[in-house]
């Protein structure tokens, strides 16, 4: 017998019992489908004891690296606390240490966290104006190369929180974020695998946090950016980019502006389309998509068309 | 079990091999890929991967209550035989092209084929 806890509460779960059976037979609505460990509805995460293996098969490797795992395939084979997928994301007070300008419209905030703060690159944190009105930014910063947490933030016209941040935030003042949560983020394994990384606008931030983190855990095959905008103006950390090609072999950098004719070092058109033309066959590659959903969603199914296999994919709309 | 036709196919590796390829079979045939506009990928692929699992003979507990509760929104849009048929063939060409030898690719198509009714809410 080993003692489930779901929020708050302790359950019995029997040996011949998942923990699906186990929550589902104490009256927890648990969503759940084919009860066979494949169509991923029964999706959980565990927040304490281990995960047995053989419920994380088949789940995308940012999923099992984040303890998630399908609960009518779990037997525990210890006491668990577990939680539904995409809850349990506490808040926390943070100080904010700078605010710099990346160009006309965007800043790089640069905060201290109060307390222990774990995070991925590339994952995003809620940042609250107040107790209902917050909005969710990507963690462009890597947590062995950084002190504070750096999130992108675009002013978005009427934005309630954007153009707070822009407007009324100053060094020092504390302000409220949530845990990182989010499965957009470098796995290590697979060094020599492709990593293409499309973005527009600040979808550009958890890209800058994926690359870096890629390259300090030793990622050894090609990674390639894409950056796009309308125009040069819209782009940012050019010269990072550019200084970051020229030390890391492996890594290029590719701005692209989709409006008129473009400067020498830009290249011109839809960033989708500048990059599916230099690597037009995916297969093997892992991909990560970045910002406008329009421009998110058409590339998923472009890349996945390309050979690029679903798992491989990572997107992040916003 | 060993001689089971889920093993015969390779299990859950040649479900995973299939899955991409089916997937994009499906998303890119004109006749049915309306059905999938504005879903979610990755949702969908896990579903598709349900699909092949239960064709291969593979552990499911799929009933046809299931079928037909998670199709009803589509035969209400018009899902009919013909786009059924469309699906059978893209698992028989998605199988075909993985090599799996023809007499195990009839007896997935006959666990498929029995889903019918159910899926088109019949």
């Amino acid at each position: 017998m080993k003692r489930i806890i779901f929020e708050g509460q302790s359950y019995d779960c029997k040996e011949t019992e998942s923990i699906l059976d186990c929550l589902t037979t104490n009256g927890v609505p648990v969503p759940s489908s084919c009860k066979a460990g494949v169509c991923q509805t029964c999706l959980m995460r565990a927040l304490q004891g281990s995960v047995p293996p053989e419920s994380q098969r088949g789940l995308k490797s940012t999923l099992v690296e984040r303890n998630y795992f399908m609960a009518c395939s779990c037997y525990p084979v210890e006491d668990m606390e577990v939680a539904l997928s995409g809850t349990g994301a506490g808040k926390m007070p943070a100080t904010v240490v700078a605010l710099e300008s990346l160009n006309s419209e965007i800043i790089c905030v640069k905060l201290h966290p109060s307390g222990p703060f774990e995070y991925r690159s590339g994952q995003y944190v809620n940042f609250f104006r107040d107790a209902s009105t917050a909005r969710s930014y990507s963690l462009a910063s890597v947590p062995k190369l950084d002190d504070c947490i750096e999130l992108h933030v675009r002013k978005v016209p009427q934005g309630q929180v954007s153009t707070w941040i822009h407007e009324s935030l100053s060094p020092g003042d504390t302000v409220e974020i949530s845990e990182a949560s989010g499965d957009c983020f470098y796995v290590p394994g697979n060094p020599d695998q492709g990593l293409l990384l499309i973005g527009t606008g600040s979808g550009l931030a958890p890209l800058y946090g994926i690359i870096r983190d890629a390259l300090l855990q030793g990622h050894s095959g090609p990674i390639r950016l894409y950056h796009g905008s309308l125009i040069v103006a819209g782009l940012y950390l050019m010269e990072e980019l550019r200084q970051l090609a020229r030390e890391c072999l492996n890594f290029t950098y590719t701005p692209c502006v989709s409006e008129g004719a473009a400067p020498e070092g830009f290249s011109p058109g839809i960033v989708l389309d500048v990059a599916l033309k230099d690597t037009p066959r995916l297969s093997g590659w892992r991909v990560y998509l970045c910002g406008n959903p329009a421009m998110v969603n058409a590339a998923k199914k472009k890349t996945f068309f390309a050979g690029a296999s679903m798992r491989d994919i990572h997107a992040d709309p916003f | 079990m060993g001689d089971s036709l889920y093993n015969k196919i390779g299990g859950e590796a040649a479900v995973n091999a299939a899955v991409d390829i089916f997937y994009r079979k499906v998303l890119s045939d004109a006749r049915i890929s309306g059905f999938f506009e504005g879903v979610d990928m990755d949702r969908q692929a896990s579903k598709q991967k349900a699909f092949l699992t239960l064709a291969f003979g593979g552990p499911n507990h799929y009933t046809g209550e299931d079928m037909r509760r998670g199709h009803a929104h589509l035969v209400a849009k018009g899902l009919n035989d013909s786009h059924f048929d469309a699906v059978m063939e893209n698992l028989g060409a998605t199988l075909t092209e993985l090599n799996v030898p023809a007499e195990l690719i009839a007896q997935a198509a006959a666990i498929a084929e029995s889903t019918r009714n159910d899926v088109l809410g019949k």
